[in-house]
């Protein structure tokens, strides 16, 4: 216990002089918060639309007022033909064209089908869906009262009963921002950067400068070695942890809401995983450079794109699915997620707890195995 | 009595046979000379004896204790000084005394104590605050040493430890393995400075992984140099060291400095005949330059050992 103590205040005493580590572990966390919260802000606080009005009636313009004023649409520009319009939607000046025709209030007065024409710039997918979206909503909102109007007119006062009226409401993240989705991964994200490739380069560095020969000539042991190295980088994940919620809370405003002991625990079980990965690749890597290659490519980068922190898990090929269920950071996006933005506890997360748990506790016992043996 | 016994020690690194089933014993209490060129195997050597590498064949006992049974005990009862500097460069002096004291179980007045015996000895009295990567290659290598022997072992491994350092650091720091010696540790030093042969009790010479020779000092000269070895002084030492390599007399010629050391291939007394005849061919050679002087000496250890490597190839 002793010697476990003099390595981890050896430790924090090199940590502390080294400013590379000290930028890594507590002021790249919130540079790569801020950044994430504004990049992944990925919703669209408005479209930037262009109208061909043709009709240029009572009705075109209420439709267009109706648009205008449910906040995402601003309209950039009227063209006066439909060539302007294309032309707008060409040099992405616009994402979205709106042609209404001549004959839209006729035809809504003489209960015929109107029609308008909706022009979306689909080169971002992910934009114009979200955008028709809106446009339906509205629309749908438009024609009902249309029709009440019309029904009101002929005298036909019917009640909306037996019409189903959706009236959707996303939960938990009311404003479906992606940030408030995103960022809480980013603790997973940031745990996994400073203890993969923190420990691998911690302990890989030893080698390269000799130190760890002097250490193995020592009577110390392996697993007092293993924990002098791994208990550090879990109080310095603690330590980024508590820096990444509090710039949530303080900057962007999302609290916690769920238990934050709880957490902890969940972190502290995902580092488990973590830690042994980084252990793992200190024992495959020669040189610090090889280490931060194999960390970065081979462990961080999978992970990152296979646990539904990047792109969808259900919009991934099958098989890559499957695969996504050997990813630690998978469950623990899961877990953070629910915890954060849901306030779920251990009755709903255990599950996914207990598979990080396993996991962490296979790895780690592998990759002590391998350093042991390297060692000697 | 046997401190350290190598039997039939064999390392291979892959096809490469590094170490090639070298045996020998050193005793307790002496200073014990490792000596090869570079790329010889002693750093393999030392390391295996060390537990820091697994013997691919033959075994030791490191103070009694098996290096292949049992490298936990041989741990305890060794210090070892790597050929690359290995205490932490980003602590400070201080705090690596402390460390790797620390971790051989050193604590309290004791730890003190040791701590300023081996400021003392790396010269860095009140400097235990300065970070170590800052420290001169001399001081480094003398607070390596201080770190290395700070528990006191029953055996201390130097791997080269006078690497890289100018003629006068290197006479202190023999000074100060003397000094290490005199405490009643056991010595173990490799060097590929043949001359630094002349500070050990005993000494083996190995050879592309095989031992070609081992003894003291004093019998290594006697055993394998029985034949007269002249100095010859001159200003072109090239020149002549070339032409005298081709005669019948000689078995080998080396060149130290500004003088030629000339091992004949027999004995001669001093003012035989034979010996005259010889000289007065040397002078031939020389001929034209001025001061050249021709005197017979007393055989060095580098004289041996280059008599010995040549005779290998
Ligand atoms: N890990 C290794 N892998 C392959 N070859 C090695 C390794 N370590 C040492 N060698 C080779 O073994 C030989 C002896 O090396 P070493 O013991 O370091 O020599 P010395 O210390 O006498 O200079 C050298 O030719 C070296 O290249
Ligand atoms: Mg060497």
């Amino acid at each position: 216990m002793k010697i476990i103590r003099l390595f981890i205040n050896k430790e924090f005493r090199q940590f502390l002089r080294d400013p590379k580590m000290f930028v890594i572990v507590l002021i790249a966390p919130i540079i790569q918060l801020v950044f994430l919260g504004y990049a992944a802000n990925r919703d669209l606080n408005y479209v930037n639309t262009a109208v061909y009005d043709m009709d240029k009636s009572g009705k075109s313009r209420e439709l267009l007022r109706d648009m205008e004023g449910s906040g995402f649409f601003k309209f950039n520009d009227f063209t006066a033909n439909y060539d302007d319009l294309e032309k707008a939607l060409d040099d992405g000046r616009v994402l979205c064209g709106i042609v209404i025709p001549d004959d839209f209030e006729k035809n809504i007065m003489n209960r015929r089908t109107a029609d308008i024409q909706i022009i979306f710039d689909g080169s971002d997918g992910n934009k114009a869906s979200i955008a028709s979206g809106y446009i339906l909503n509205i629309l749908n909102n438009f024609s009902s009262e249309i029709t009440a109007e019309i029904q009101e007119r002929s005298g036909l006062k019917r009640s909306l009963a037996g019409m189903i009226i959706p009236e959707t409401r996303v939960w938990y993240n009311p404003n479906l921002t992606t940030r408030n989705f995103m960022l809480p991964s980013i603790v997973g994200l940031i745990l996994i950067i400073i203890t993969i490739n923190m420990t691998s380069l911690a302990i890989v560095k030893e080698r390269e400068v000799g130190t760890l020969e002097q250490l193995i000539v020592t009577p110390i042991k392996p697993y007092q070695m293993i924990v002098g190295k791994l208990v550090p980088f879990t109080i310095l994940g603690f330590v980024s942890i508590i820096l990444v919620l509090s710039v949530m809370r303080f900057w962007f405003g999302i609290e916690v809401k769920g238990s934050l002991t709880f957490l902890f625990v969940c972190s502290f079980v995902f580092m488990l995983s973590t830690l042994g990965l980084g252990l793992f690749v200190s024992t495959i890597s020669r040189t610090q450079q090889q280490a931060m290659i194999t960390s970065a490519f081979l462990v961080i980068m999978p992970m990152i794109f296979l646990s539904g922190f990047a792109f969808p898990i259900d919009s991934m090929p099958e098989a890559i699915q499957y695969l996504t269920y050997l990813i630690p950071l998978k469950y623990f996006i899961t877990i953070i997620r629910g915890i954060v933005l849901k306030g779920l506890g251990f009755s709903e997360l255990w599950k996914d707890l207990l598979t990080l748990f396993l996991m962490g506790a296979a790895i780690l016992t592998v990759s002590s195995l391998r350093f042991r043996k390297k060692l000697e | 009595m046997k401190s350290i016994e190598v039997k039939n020690l064999t390392k291979k690194f892959g096809d490469f046979i590094s170490v090639n089933d070298i045996s020998f014993d050193v005793y307790k209490g002496e200073i014990f000379g490792f000596l090869g060129a570079n790329g010889a195997g002693k750093s393999t050597t030392i390391k295996m004896l060390c537990g820091i590498l697994e013997p691919t064949s033959g075994d030791a006992l490191v103070s009694g204790f098996s290096i292949d049974k049992d490298p936990e005990s041989v741990k305890k009862n060794i210090g070892y000084m790597s050929q690359k500097f290995s205490l932490y460069g980003d602590l400070t002096v201080n705090e690596n005394l402390n460390f790797f004291g620390g971790i051989y179980g050193l604590e309290g007045s004791i730890l003190e104590k040791r701590k300023d015996w081996a400021l003392k000895i790396s010269g860095l009295e009140n400097k235990g605050n300065i970070l170590t990567s800052t420290l001169s290659v001399g001081f480094k290598q003398r607070l390596a040493l201080g770190a290395a022997v700070m528990h006191e072992p029953k055996i201390v491994f130097l791997d080269e430890p006078t690497g890289g350092v100018d003629p006068v650091s290197r006479r202190k720091f023999w000074d100060l393995i003397h000094e290490i010696s005199d405490k009643g540790m056991t010595v173990f030093v490799t060097t590929h400075y043949l001359d630094e042969a002349e500070f050990c009790n005993r000494i083996i010479l190995i050879n592309a992984g095989k031992l070609i020779a081992s003894g003291s000092p004093a019998e290594l000269k006697e055993e394998f140099i029985e034949s007269t070895v002249l100095e010859i002084v001159c200003d072109d030492t090239i020149a002549v060291t070339e032409l005298l390599s081709d005669e019948d007399y000689s078995q080998n010629v080396s060149v130290f400095g500004n003088s030629i050391h000339l091992i004949l291939k027999k004995k001669y007394s001093e003012n035989s005949e034979e010996l005259d005849v010889i000289k007065r061919s040397i002078s031939e050679k020389t001929g034209r330059q001025d001061n050249v002087k021709i005197n017979i000496i007393l055989p060095s250890l580098e004289d041996v050992f280059l008599n010995l490597l040549e005779k290998r190839e």
